[in-house]
């Protein structure tokens, strides 16, 4: 069940031109930012700052291919500077900004979604070569207001703390329990070790990933 | 990151018509990519070589294994020959790198990734490798991690794989496409030593692809497995590594296949500890002294002396395990 949307030739801008009165923490961070600091550039795409509209047409436009791919159920058409990341397809072009960005390098696995079924760091994957893919994210595991089970587990757990990996280690953990690797806590510590936790809750991670596991 | 053109090659004539052209070519990406995003690679064009039909893993006459290039290193892990014909293999690729990354990279990208040195990836730093003549700052810098081996006064930087170090004891062959056809190289001469030229580091030509990774058929019954030592338990590089494979018959060793890893600019084949193997019968007095030679001709530099001892150890334990006696 996927609902096609018209092609979005350029990024919405974070935060700004919604009809949502309410300010979000995205939209508070960055109006603060534009009241506090003198020269904020617009949304930064594949690492390059577009500047006013004029400056960017007048400057010359870097290679951009079209790509079309699903995310979370949701056909998606968008032509993108080649040098996008999934991770910032994601949170910059597409409002998803459940996925995170950690390290930025594949080191930390705070960016983890799946692609074809398959768990992958979103920040070393090239967004124009995911033509015909199906991307799950975070916010695409949950059916309407019921939380995926291993969503669930994390908060009886409590199996976070500032919670900035959370989305990529649940993620990932349905990644290991769809994959088989939850035989034993050392293997579950073993098969999620590209999650890194700062606030070392590993504990109770592999605790929610063991009992859901189990549940399947 | 670099604006780069980008293509996708449906078949390999049209991929090496892109790689002629001076092409880049990208598979799972996951050392490219970060690699770009440092700007120490700044390709103009990538061409995306998913598409051509080299994900197949097949079993050769009398036993060996031909391991596409685009077989990720999940899929080559998992696979239920390489696991049984080849554990070293299957262990080697499992404890690389996270089940995200092997997720995407290929088994081709896996011998092809570049190095960790520190230097290397600091566009900032002298490296002879990232720019020829600039000079070596890990030579004198911060070296705790880089080679005993193979190391010129050029580049000390290890060759980062596992997969590759199993693929070197196993005495594997490098299936190459180029413009002019086919050919193999030996795995030992594929990965070339740094020398003067450390910039160089693969023996490929011009436009060339890797299309596959065949391990010759060894003797049965052989007993094979992988041992990585690392500063944490999990997701890190190998300070030291050792691949054994041995086929004993009738109480004696017959063959003897050793590598090592994280101690050489290349993987590190070991001949001599193999010749001290082979003819012999299994005892822990055979392991020691045979790893005894693992380390010779080691050049250490000021941070990395720890290497020397830590590799005899970690070659005569994988003796242990794989031999199966104490």
């Amino acid at each position: 069940m996927s609902t096609e949307l018209p092609e979005l030739a350029a990024p919405p801008p974070t935060g700004a031109g919604g009809s949502s009165p309410a300010p979000t923490r995205r939209t508070f961070i960055a109006t603060s930012t534009v009241v506090g600091g003198a020269v904020v550039a617009g949304s930064v795409v594949g690492g390059t700052s577009l500047i006013g509209g004029e400056e960017a047409a007048a400057a010359e436009r870097p290679p951009s291919s079209r790509v079309s791919l699903t995310v979370n159920g949701t056909r998606r058409s968008l032509t993108v500077d080649n040098r996008t990341s999934l991770l910032d397809l994601l949170r910059e072009h597409l409002g998803l900004t459940g996925s995170k960005k950690g390290c930025n390098a594949g080191a930390c696995g705070a960016c983890t979604v799946l692609v074809d079924g398959h768990r992958v760091n979103a920040c070393l994957t090239l967004a124009v070569r995911l033509e015909g893919a199906e991307v799950t994210t975070i916010e695409g595991l949950a059916e309407g207001e019921q939380l995926h089970p291993l969503q669930q587990a994390f908060i009886d757990e409590d199996a976070f703390q500032c919670g900035y990996c959370t989305p990529g280690q649940i993620v990932s953990g349905v990644g290991c329990i769809q994959e088989g690797h939850t035989g034993s806590p050392e293997e579950i510590r073993e098969w999620m070790s590209g999650n890194i936790c700062r606030c070392g809750c590993y504990v109770k991670i592999v605790r929610a990933v063991r009992q859901t596991a189990g549940r399947k | 990151m670099h604006p780069f053109s980008y293509t996708r090659a449906s078949d390999t004539r049209e991929a090496l018509n892109a790689g002629r052209d001076g092409g880049r070519y990208i598979a799972g990406g996951t050392t490219l990519v970060d690699l770009m995003r440092e700007t120490v690679e700044r390709p103009e064009t990538l061409v995306d070589i998913t598409a051509l039909p080299l994900g197949e893993i097949t079993v050769t006459e009398r036993g060996g294994l031909r391991i596409g290039a685009l077989v990720t290193m999940s899929e080559a892990a998992a696979h239920a020959k390489v696991r049984t014909l080849y554990p070293v293999v299957s262990e080697a690729l499992e404890l690389s790198a996270s089940a995200q990354l092997r997720n995407m990279a290929t088994i081709g990208g896996n011998i092809m990734q570049r190095t960790r040195c520190t230097y290397f990836r600091d566009v900032t730093a002298d490296c002879n490798k990232r720019e020829p003549g600039s000079g070596c700052a890990a030579l004198h810098g911060v070296n705790r991690t880089h080679a005993i081996l193979g190391t010129s006064d050029a580049c000390v930087a290890t060759h980062p794989s596992d997969a590759a170090v199993a693929f070197a004891a196993l005495e594997a062959r490098v299936h190459l496409l180029g413009p002019d056809g086919t050919r193999q190289v030996p795995f030992v001469d594929f990965l070339l030593r740094p020398g003067s030229t450390p910039h160089r580091e693969q023996a490929l030509r011009s436009g060339e692809l890797i299309t596959a990774v065949q391990i010759p058929p060894l003797p049965r019954p052989l007993r094979s497995g992988y041992l990585k030592v690392r500063d944490r338990q999990s997701y890190e590089f190998a300070l030291t590594s050792a691949a054994v494979a041995l086929h004993v018959r009738g109480g004696v060793i017959r063959e003897a296949r050793v590598a090592a890893g994280g101690v050489g600019t290349v993987p590190w084949k070991l001949p001599a500890v193999e010749q001290h193997l082979v003819g012999e019968r299994p005892s822990g007095a055979l392991w020691s002294a045979a790893a005894a030679k693992a380390a010779d001709g080691a050049r250490p530099l000021q941070h990395n002396r720890f290497k020397v001892e830590l590799l005899k150890r970690t070659v005569e334990r994988q003796l242990r395990v794989v031999g199966g006696t104490e």
